[in-house]
């Protein structure tokens, strides 16, 4: 806004060459963002390029085993794959219906007061660190759950995904509530108008309406739990396991990069790569959903 | 509304029951873990476990090493990320604000907001403790956290520089300051409280995260205070990770204790951070 004034001659006195200076300087730290970008893209593809001249694609691909760390090696991803979607989903589960109720209602239902109270509150969720949930999972709600489910192992999906659904409801609920929030008054009294019931109004005219900045919510807050790590890291197991039972220990992609991390692995070697490796499928999954989920945040404000 | 009958209140009712239990249930549950671990905590928390090192015998071991490591680790990143992100901040508001560039650098930190932090820490081990030869030290750790929390105090920076009116650059330059003078001078002046609340809130975040750490190398069993910026570390998350993922039942309640100095710090900063909003919110104009 500032800079508006055509020719460059805005200001009384003319830009001396400190002041360019310190211009450059401020465009530097600017563009430090961008070389973190390029940093992570250029870290994670030159160790992916030096782990697949090793391994072959259809290894990756086609394996149904993930054993970088034994004598027997296998290196196909998918039981890390399906240890993260099993624990995200089991997360959304939680979070979906805690999340979208909560939205509704402050967005609908609360008063101003009750409502500047809740949301901060609610926030908090988020806010705590996610080895405090890790420790929660495993030495308060997995005695729980054992004690009802039995079968459930020590280190298990179930108790993990839940207490990650928990720490996502504030993702969900904030953002649909924004979305609700920027339904506007007028189709709701329209709805009353026509003689629609607050809760009808509520569902067929008020959360239609905000359906595309639900779903950006909803997708966000999956790649925050496809990218958690200390929960299930405590929680889940370190055990690479194909299956969707979530009685059993699994393995997340996050969990597998600790794993190895723990342990002290020489740069240069198939394992210290393989955790490159995961990070790179980790990257491109969460920058797809967090992409989708900007556009159809970008579509429903356009639209409101 | 009008036409809803008896039947129609009653559902009604229940459906706003149901949801104001969506906010209350979680809630509920997040103070049923903190009195948990309180209540955990309790057998070990002294000064005792604040002063001493780690130990083999559980109810020896304490979190020095950790905590000093932790106030290290926020230091050293408040002084890396507070600059550049201040900076960035004032380049995006104060210079380029309709630029292709700024696009491009406010879409880029809209993106890194997303990216998962155990990534980051792949970038840490990746760039500054390989490539950089930083090794598996304090700085490598602190510079992995800086650029991990550099979009919240960019975002936070940003938010404050916009509310300074422009009626008062306008003023600055009406007097013949230059574009440089009324940022240092005028801006950042009444900016300042809103920068350093957001920034404290970022630290914050910085001294919560366990997974970063991890992956550029934090050390789990260290018995030495780190002497410099090269020295090997470890952070409370750390050492906290440590306790719990012991066989032992023992340690469980090193760690509940663990978690409760790690509460205290973060409790302790963002105090101070509505502190600091509440002590000058009253001089904006």
């Amino acid at each position: 806004m500032l800079s508006a004034a055509p020719g460059g001659r805005v200001h009384g006195r003319s830009a001396g060459l400190g002041e360019r200076l310190i211009e450059v300087g401020l465009l530097g730290c600017g563009l430090l963002s961008i070389f973190t970008t390029a940093g992570i893209l250029f870290v994670l593809a030159i160790e992916t390029f030096a782990f697949f001249r090793e391994v072959t694609l259809a290894q990756f691909f086609f394996d149904t085993q993930w054993t970088p760390l034994f004598a027997d090696k296998h290196f196909g991803i998918w039981p890390l794959v399906s240890g993260t979607v099993l624990t995200s989903g089991i997360a959304i589960l939680v979070a979906l219906p805690f999340g979208l109720l909560a939205a509704i209602y402050l967005s609908e239902f609360a008063e101003q007061r009750v409502r500047k109270v809740l949301k901060p509150a609610l926030e908090i969720l988020a806010g705590v660190p996610t080895i405090v949930y890790g420790y929660f999972a495993l030495v308060f709600v997995t005695p729980i759950l054992q004690a009802m489910i039995p079968g459930l192992a020590g280190f298990n999906s179930l108790s993990a995904g839940m207490i990650m659904g928990m720490m996502i409801i504030p993702m969900i609920s904030s953002m649909t509530e924004d979305a609700l929030y920027a339904v506007p008054n007028s189709l709701r009294e329209g709805a009353y108008a026509l003689g629609a019931t607050r809760l009808s109004t509520i569902f067929r005219v008020v959360l239609p309406a905000a359906v595309s900045g639900i779903a950006a919510s909803v997708i966000l807050a999956i790649s925050r739990a496809v990218g958690e790590t200390m929960i299930v890291a405590i929680a889940a197991g370190q055990q690479p396991r194909l299956t969707l039972d979530p009685r059993l220990p699994v393995e997340t992609m996050t969990t597998y990069i600790v794993q190895v991390s723990m342990g002290d692995t020489p740069a240069g070697t198939l394992e210290y790569r393989s955790i490159f490796v995961v990070g790179a499928a980790l990257f491109v999954m969460t920058f797809t959903m967090n992409f989708v989920s900007q556009r159809l945040t970008r579509r429903y404000r356009s639209a409101v | 509304m009008k036409h809803t009958g008896r039947r129609g209140v009653v559902i009604e009712r229940l459906f706003v029951a149901l949801c104001l239990g969506a906010v209350i249930v979680p809630l509920g549950l997040l103070l049923i873990l903190f009195a948990d671990v309180l209540s955990d905590a309790v057998q070990r928390l002294g000064w005792a476990f604040l002063t001493s090192f780690p130990s083999r015998k559980a109810a020896l071991a304490g979190v020095y090493p950790a905590f000093v490591g932790t106030l290290y680790l926020s230091f050293i990143t408040a002084g890396l990320t507070l600059p550049l992100g201040v900076g960035a901040a004032i380049y995006l508001e104060e210079y380029e604000r309709r630029g292709r560039l700024a696009n491009l650098i406010e879409l880029n930190i809209a993106n890194l907001a997303g990216v998962p932090s155990v990534i980051y820490g792949l970038l840490g081990l990746g760039l500054f403790v390989r490539i950089a030869g930083m090794g598996r030290s304090l700085l490598a750790g602190a510079a992995t956290l800086a650029l991990l929390v550099l979009p919240i105090v960019i975002m936070a920076s940003r938010e404050a520089l916009r509310t300074v009116p422009l009626s008062l650059r306008e003023g600055s330059y009406a007097l013949g300051a230059t574009r440089w003078q009324t940022i240092r001078q005028v801006v950042l002046p009444m900016a300042f409280p809103g920068i350093l609340t957001g920034s404290i809130l970022a630290i914050s975040r910085a001294v919560g995260e366990t997974a970063p750490l991890i992956v550029v190398g934090a050390l789990t069993y260290v018995t030495f205070l780190p002497d410099s910026l090269g020295a090997p570390f470890t952070a409370l998350p750390i050492q906290i990770f440590n306790w719990v993922s012991r066989p032992q039942a023992e340690f469980v309640l090193n760690a509940a204790a663990g978690i409760v100095v790690l509460l205290g710090t973060m409790l302790a900063l963002n105090a101070a951070a509505i502190f600091l909003r509440n002590r000058y919110q009253k001089r904006t104009y």
